[in-house]
């Protein structure tokens, strides 16, 4: 069988969750992607803190898609090669795990991993130091500020992230990032 | 200098600068895709107001929500803030957040911790 970007979830039930998305993530999908959700949120009458906690992981999520995913390998089918993503909500026991998968060339794979075990092994003190640090001090780009995205999330979900990277071909890797969005 | 008035929309936020009266106002979502585009104007509005600012500028920061490349855009607004409290000017910024909403009011103490000008915590209690 061929590799799809939905093979990174085989191990979540997407039949199960409340928000499923793949495809080119562009500024009217991440509309509809927040109309959807906040809709679902308010609807189920979630608590607000959590409400605000899930929105704002997901904005982040979104936008991380649509500025860092990486084309698409030559020979994977997609309709489009640029800012192809995957993004998935379910609800858990405790709150909500939002999920996204895209692709990431085998150079970015190392920075990226820097990145994040630095975020996973860092304090909430640290971690805000660190957010204060790149605000304040690291020019903005288009593409925003080099990984305050994922300061952001890991600063407002208080959780661990979970990641893993699988090998796709010599240039490019699978990579998908869950965060577990949870209140005291 | 003409007031800037800009409705505001899902992703952008209503922005009220006027420098007849001095008070300012950012409120709503601030999570457009492309934030640098969105503050630009508003920047540039600030580095003319900057010249001639009044004896009492007054900020009124209501946020919902706002994404991290837009926290990059609102802490240039308050660098040209800072300016002009250094040039003996008052400068108020008053940030409102939502009951409960701590990551709001974190967001607020950062910027506090930064910028070296009065702000005032204010809770919004519904």
């Amino acid at each position: 069988m061929s590799f799809d970007l939905e093979n990174l979830v085989s191990d979540l039930d997407i039949r199960d969750a409340i928000l499923y998305f793949k495809g080119n993530i562009d500024s009217e999908v991440i509309n509809k992607v927040l109309d959807s959700a906040e809709g679902r949120l308010l609807s189920s009458h979630e608590n607000p803190r959590l409400r605000k906690k899930v929105y704002n992981v997901l904005v982040e999520s979104l936008q991380n898609l649509y500025h860092h995913a990486d084309h698409v390998p030559s020979g994977y089918r997609a309709a489009r090669p640029d800012r192809f993503g995957l993004i998935m909500m379910e609800k858990t026991l405790r709150g909500y795990r939002i999920t996204t998968c895209n692709f990431v060339t085998t150079t970015r794979v190392r920075e990226l991993e820097t990145k994040l075990t630095k975020i996973n092994t860092s304090t909430s003190e640290e971690i805000k130091e660190l957010y204060k640090e790149i605000l304040n001090h690291q020019e903005i780009t288009e593409k925003g500020l080099g990984g305050l995205g994922l300061i952001d999330i890991s600063r407002k979900t208080g959780n661990r992230l979970e990641y893993k990277f699988v090998k796709y071909d010599n240039l490019h890797a699978a990579f998908r990032l869950s965060a577990m969005v949870t209140v005291d | 200098m003409e007031p800037i008035n800009i409705e505001g929309t899902p992703k952008t936020p209503t922005i009220k600068f006027d420098s007849r009266d001095g008070v300012f106002e950012i409120k709503g979502r601030s999570i457009p895709e492309n934030s640098v585009e969105f503050y630009k104007p508003l920047n540039e509005w600030l580095d003319a107001y900057m010249q001639v600012p009044l004896d009492k500028t007054v900020v009124n920061i209501k946020l919902e929500y706002f994404n991290t490349s837009s926290s990059k855009c609102i802490l240039d607004v308050f660098k040209r803030l800072e300016a002009i409290h250094r040039s003996k000017h008052d400068v108020e910024i008053n940030w409102f957040y939502e009951e409960d909403d701590e990551d709001m009011l974190e967001a607020g103490e950062d910027y506090d911790s930064i910028i070296k000008v009065p702000f005032k915590m204010i809770e919004i209690v519904e």
